[in-house]
């Protein structure tokens, strides 16, 4: 089986500091990687080399693409990359002011990646809107409304509609949760969850939230200052963490 | 005795403006960035089109001005006025006739010919400008052919009016690549983007002069669903009766009382003057 995504020795440097080093792994069809460590460890800089916002000092990315079979995101040309950006690629971003546009309508902003890829039929854009409201739980008479007059849960949601209205095959998300209250995480996630599993989405999800990765993750890597330290399913490494920064990250879950 | 230049400008600056228009006419609705130079009028007075109009001016020419398509308003009197002044050329209010003409808003009712220019003053020239407030991002977005976001715009437009409330300025694709601002002028005249006529467009404040060659394809932005709709006042000019020309809204008194009249002074003119 191709994998989805096949990334080697992808490292990044801020001047002497280290964004990330070396990290290398493979990504199957319907697979959900949890990528998590503490503030600073390098999780959002890979996260931002592998979606093609940062450009890495070295490594590859590769990305199995719908026509041309694995290609190397990283040679690409721009213009193709972000077609591949409002296709086949999504990225949830933390803050959903970030991922939408605030003065347009909830319409607008899921209809736009439709729009940026050649749809020019009106009702046909307001009608895949509508449909992908519903899906997220919004009510299809808040079409018109601008995401400013909805609540963060909402926001997210809606930026999620947003980017899977073209049917991405690859989901980054990062920290898709971050900033919610418990109980409107916790819908969210089931959401997330609905969602990928139904579409058969692969999905990297950067969190520091280990309750999220439980959850969502079928494989979990764990980084600290830049390198991975401890890969495996995402139940082995939580129940049976092996790397001694793991065991203190595990440990310092709060119980309830 | 005559203290300036020909055209008032320094024939470098002349030769600067021609390079970039000859740049414009090659890549058509490309944005070229140019040196802009400080005129005696405010910005926003037509400053980038007085320019353009200098570089292209000859002794030879006959030039006609017009604002919002009448040639007895504060902006057409005095650019006519200062280039009488600067370059002595003749000058016309009869749009046939005319070799340059320089507009404020409007593209004159008579169809133009292939020996004249028709020069624009722009206000601004990015279409994408209220949707993408970077100048780094629109350069990128129009260099990669992105132009989803103008779609946005029109798609917001339907959900909240019901229709395609852009009434001026409406966004055409030239020549099937570049989305270009024709300047305000209203969306009644779109169509006659596609002239025989040079058009030029020059925006002095934001510095980009931008073209649209004889017989280029320009095509206003639209919806399958929602096409393109060149709308205008619903009535016939109350002065010369003509039912296809762009109508201004005048009001006669408080009360209430209004008329509509071509906006084209000189079409009207020449119609009654033919009727009478």
């Amino acid at each position: 089986m191709t994998p989805l995504l096949d990334v080697q020795g992808l490292s990044k440097h801020y001047g002497g500091r280290i964004g990330c080093a070396d990290v290398s792994f493979r990504l199957y069809p319907g697979e959900v990687l949890g990528i998590v460590g503490e503030s600073g460890s390098g999780k959002s800089t890979l996260l931002n080399c592998l979606a093609g916002h940062l450009g890495p000092d070295s490594g590859q990315v590769i990305f199995d693409t719908r026509g041309d079979g694995p290609r190397d995101v990283l040679t690409m040309s721009e213009p193709e990359r972000r077609m591949l950006g409002r296709t086949d690629w999504a990225f949830v971003h933390q803050n959903p002011r970030d991922g939408l546009r605030m003065r347009i309508s909830a319409g607008g902003n899921v209809g736009e990646r439709l729009m940026a890829v050649g749809a020019r039929h009106y009702g046909e854009i307001r009608e895949a809107a509508a449909d992908w409201l519903g899906r997220v739980e919004i009510a299809e008479a808040r079409i018109d409304d601008r995401p400013s007059a909805f609540s963060g849960g909402m926001q997210q949601r809606l930026q999620i509609a947003r980017n899977l209205v073209t049917g991405p095959r690859l989901v980054f998300m990062d920290e898709p949760t971050g900033g919610l209250d418990v109980s409107v995480q916790a819908r969210l996630l089931d959401l997330i969850r609905g969602l990928v599993r139904r579409m058969g989405l692969s999905a990297i999800v950067v969190t520091h939230d280990l309750a999220v990765v439980r959850l969502l993750a079928d494989r979990l890597m764990v980084m600290k200052d830049g390198h991975v330290i401890e890969t495996g399913l995402t139940d082995q490494v939580l129940d049976d963490p092996q790397a001694p920064y793991t065991q203190l990250l595990v440990s310092s879950v709060l119980q309830v | 005795m005559n203290a300036y230049n020909f055209a008032y400008l320094d024939e470098q600056t002349k030769r600067m403006i021609r390079r970039a228009i000859l740049k414009g006419v090659a890549v058509p609705g490309y944005q070229v960035p140019f040196a802009s130079r400080e005129m005696p009028m405010p910005y926003g007075w037509g400053t980038g089109g007085v320019q353009v109009t200098a570089a292209c001016l000859v002794p030879e020419d006959r030039l006609k001005v017009i604002d919002q398509g009448a040639d007895d308003t504060t902006n057409a009197v005095s650019i006519r006025k200062f280039f009488q002044k600067t370059a002595q050329v003749a000058v016309t209010e009869k749009t046939g006739e005319a070799t340059i003409i320089q507009t404020r808003h409007r593209i004159p009712e008579q169809a133009m010919t292939e020996d004249q220019i028709l020069v624009y003053q722009v206000p601004i020239p990015e279409p994408l400008r209220f949707l993408e407030p970077s100048e780094v991002e629109t350069r990128k977005m129009h260099a990669l052919e992105d132009y989803g976001l103008m779609h946005v715009k029109l798609y917001e437009d339907i959900a909240r009016h019901g229709e395609i409330a852009t009434a001026y300025a409406y966004p055409v694709k030239v020549e099937g690549r570049y989305v270009m601002d024709p300047s305000p002028i209203p969306k009644f005249d779109n169509p006659k983007l596609e002239s025989s006529a040079l058009q030029l467009f020059g925006a002095g404040r934001e510095q980009r002069i931008y073209a649209v060659p004889p017989y280029t394809r320009v095509v206003s932005l639209d919806f399958e669903d929602h096409p393109f709709d060149p709308s205008k006042a619903p009535h016939p000019c109350a002065l010369c009766g003509a039912e296809d020309s762009y109508l201004d809204e005048v009001i006669t008194d408080d009360a209430g009382s209004r008329m509509f009249v071509c906006s084209d002074t000189d079409y009207c003119a020449s119609r009654r003057e033919d009727a009478a």
